[in-house]
């Protein structure tokens, strides 16, 4: 890593897109959403950017915060818990004229003083809706290389018409700058679509900021990507390798059951940039006697006594005596109870299933049960 | 700088070379031994102190501390990165009057008289480093007080015929110590000290200075500072402890101590949130169980990769089994890599080794006739085993074969 790394200020917006997923942003916001059995969606940008050296992060939310603030605390399970910089926590009315902002444009509005009162000469802007592993000094890199005045990454697929119903595409001309820009343009087919992740000089950013509050626009995507990319140089960093991207329930499941490849899992949890998560201090899992466990993830304090298959099973979860566990996310100190069967379940957290009972969703729709619930 | 008054510090005795645990401690003193698939043998007193309120906490190094010291760091990971107290590593050091290595564990206090002063406590705890148990020292503190106490010994009932191993204390109905043997032939009691002591610390000071001016004492505790205490009639009370408590001097005894975790009828619950052990946690990802792995009866840490068959073991942090490959009855310590069709049995594996393609490691008792010979195997930290090579039962491998 040969770039000034610490010439980049972080910001995560951790409200955003809250709408893919409703039932598991109820009480959290799409950055506090548990996933891969021990971590929340905010752990992966986060720790990429620590991964990359940036050592000064804001994180900005709109409502339902207070699990992210939990999760988050003074941010040293991340070492960003600094004298100079680290962890700066952004809700809303933070600052005078701050509100609850209708885009991203009037986000950054709500915290310009934070933004101004740094020195760094960049500013990478992410979301919380992509599970990657990624070096953020190499977009760096390229945005210096084009002389770009934004630069985003993006990465391409195969798309059905109600996944691009919230993914914006892009066209490029030879250069790669952006020549065309589409935003939830609802068809199918193979797309060069946003990863929502940005890079531009904080100066450049600054005067966007006030510039555009000033003429109440607030959605950087239309009012400024789409709207005025002959105006500015915008440019697309093609990012090639795995990611995963949330756009509704069922790629939220798949992408957990995703985890089950040893590849993926060594692309996304590498030894030497570790993806870092709050510490909950539990014991190792345990297996019982009678367990049988195959092709599933398991965090610590898990007690298992029955039969778990592709499962995705959090902190603290139980699984009872001859219960069958198959195709379901289990998240945190979720119980099941004895002989239970349950095949395509998603539980949140703390849920209760008793003795005997049986629950059954079906590959394209998983059922949902939500935080706390006493089945 | 001020300091704050604490009512009571607790020193942990963390010098320990535990050298009957030989290839497992050759670079790291035995509190550093990893236990218990996430763990640390020093944890247990460190998290025993915070979940009983106590905030200032030295260790006492001595032996190859460099695992020790680098694994407590701030001591962060047990709330122990205080403003006033938190933990501080001590070891030995050269002041004007010559003195340095700790003699004993009295002269490690001795030492160290300066350190706790400085929170002016009422009470000192002293504990070891290297046993396993959850024990509340405030309520243990709390009948230090009400008794009025110098001296207040924790003790367990142990067998008889085990009696001979211990410190053994004779006690009167009120619980006050009449008696201290260390290591008697023939035990009047079977109350065994289990190296938890709260005393009095005005009284505790002039008992360490006078044993340290007194050229001919033993600078241990059990050795002169008790049996001196009793005789000038100082009140030193037992007081009963009865959870599981183990220590782990011996490769059998740790490899018990691990088994112990798997028994559901030892009470030795590390999954209560209401008294949580606490440790350094790697970060790594959940561990994978494969789609062809059959885990019974074991404990499993994060970071594992598991396609091979797992029954009653404890495996730590990123520990992966090939496919083919048995584990049972064994312990496999961080980040070892157990190769395709190999077989561990009744092994203890220290970290970072990687055990090749087809090894044999150990054996099941049953499978030996001659039972002198048997005995747990134990490979030291990061020694690498060759293709097809055979580990007998009771060896001690501490170099690559």
């Amino acid at each position: 890593m040969a770039i000034m790394s610490n010439n980049m200020l972080g910001l995560i917006f951790a409200n955003l897109h809250d709408e893919t997923v409703p039932d598991l942003t109820k009480k959290r916001t799409m950055g506090s959403v548990p996933f891969g059995a021990r971590y929340r969606l905010i752990d992966f940008p986060l720790s990429n950017m620590v991964n990359s050296g940036i050592t000064t992060v804001g994180v900005i939310t709109k409502s339902n915060y207070q699990s992210l603030l939990d999760h988050l605390g003074s941010g040293d399970e991340w070492d960003l818990s600094r004298k100079t910089g680290g962890l700066g926590l952004l809700p809303p009315y933070g600052q005078v004229g701050g509100g609850l902002y209708r885009g991203r444009l009037e986000a950054l509005h709500g915290v310009e003083n934070y933004i101004s009162s740094s020195n760094a000469e960049y500013v990478l802007m992410t979301d919380c809706n992509v599970i990657v592993n990624m070096d953020f000094n190499h977009i760096l890199e390229y945005h210096i290389e084009k002389e770009a005045d934004i630069t985003i990454v993006y990465g391409r697929g195969n798309y059905t018409a109600a996944q691009m119903r919230t993914k914006t595409a892009f066209g490029f001309d030879p250069d790669g700058r952006i020549n065309d820009v589409l935003i939830y343009p609802n068809k199918e087919g193979e797309f060069d679509t946003s990863m929502n992740m940005y890079i531009l000089k904080r100066d450049f950013l600054m005067d966007l900021i006030t510039e555009t509050a000033s003429r109440n626009l607030y959605s950087f995507e239309v009012d400024i990507i789409q709207h005025r990319r002959e105006e500015y140089k915008i440019y697309g960093y093609k990012y090639n390798g795995y990611y995963e991207q949330i756009d509704g329930f069922l790629s939220y499941f798949a992408a957990n059951m995703a985890l089950m490849s040893v590849e993926r899992r060594s692309i996304l949890f590498p030894q030497r940039r570790p993806i870092y998560t709050k510490v909950r201090d539990e014991a190792p899992a345990k297996y019982g006697i009678e367990s049988d466990v195959c092709n599933s993830l398991v965090a610590d304090g898990c007690v298992i006594e029955g039969k778990v298959e592709n499962c995705v099973l959090f902190r603290g979860v139980k699984i009872g005596k001859g219960a069958m566990v198959k195709n379901c996310i289990l998240m945190q100190d979720t119980e099941i109870g004895e002989k239970c069967e349950m095949n395509y379940v998603i539980t949140d957290k703390n849920v209760l299933v008793g003795s005997y009972r049986s629950l059954f969703g079906t590959e394209d729709y998983p059922v949902f049960v939500g935080k706390g619930a006493n089945v | 700088m001020y300091h704050v008054k604490k009512e009571c510090v607790a020193m942990i005795l963390a010098g320990g070379q535990g050298s009957r645990l030989y290839a497992l401690t050759q670079d790291m003193a035995k509190p550093a031994v990893p236990y218990g698939g996430k763990y640390r043998l020093i944890d247990f007193p460190l998290s025993n102190c915070v979940n009983s309120g106590f905030d200032t906490v030295g260790i006492l190094t001595q032996y190859q501390p460099l695992v020790l010291n680098e694994y407590i760091g701030n001591g962060h990971p047990w709330g122990l990165d205080r403003v006033h107290g938190g933990v501080h590593v001590l070891a030995p050091y050269e002041s004007a009057s010559g003195k340095s290595w700790y003699t004993g564990t009295a002269n490690a206090i001795y030492q160290n008289i300066s350190f706790i002063d400085r929170y002016n406590p009422d009470f000192v705890a002293i504990l070891a480093g290297d046993h396993i148990y959850k024990m509340d020292y405030s309520k243990m503190l709390q009948a230090h007080k009400q008794n009025k106490a110098d001296a207040t010994i924790a003790v367990l009932e142990v067998p008889w015929h085990e009696a001979s191993r211990f410190g053994i204390m004779t006690a009167d109905e009120n619980g006050v110590i009449t008696e201290f043997a260390e290591k008697p032939k023939e035990p009047k009691s079977n109350l065994a000290s289990m190296g938890v002591y709260i005393y009095s610390w005005q009284t505790l000071k002039r008992y360490l200075i006078a044993n340290e001016n007194d050229k001919d004492a033993k600078k241990d505790f059990g050795g002169n500072i008790i049996p001196d205490m009793l005789k000038d009639g100082c009140k030193m009370i037992a007081y009963h402890f009865n959870g599981y408590w183990k220590d782990v001097g011996t490769i059998d005894s740790l490899w018990e101590a691990n088994m112990d975790l798997l028994n559901p009828n030892i009470p030795l619950d590390l999954h209560d949130h209401n008294w949580r052990v606490y440790a350094r946690n790697p970060v790594m990802p959940p561990h994978y169980a494969g789609e062809n792995s059959f885990i019974e009866n074991s404990m499993i840490a994060e970071g594992c990769n598991i396609e091979g068959r797992v029954d009653f073991s404890v495996l730590f942090a990123g520990v992966t089994i090939e496919k083919g490959a048995t584990v049972r009855d064994s312990i496999i310590m961080p980040n070892t890599v157990i190769k395709s069709n190999a077989v561990i049995e009744y092994a203890l594996v220290g970290e970072g080794c990687v055990i090749g393609e087809n090894v044999r490691v150990g054996e099941r008792p049953e499978a030996i006739e001659d039972k002198e010979s048997w005995g747990v195997a134990v490979i030291g930290h990061g020694i690498d085993i060759a293709p097809n090579e055979v580990i007998k039962p009771k060896a001690m491998i501490s170099e690559n074969k």
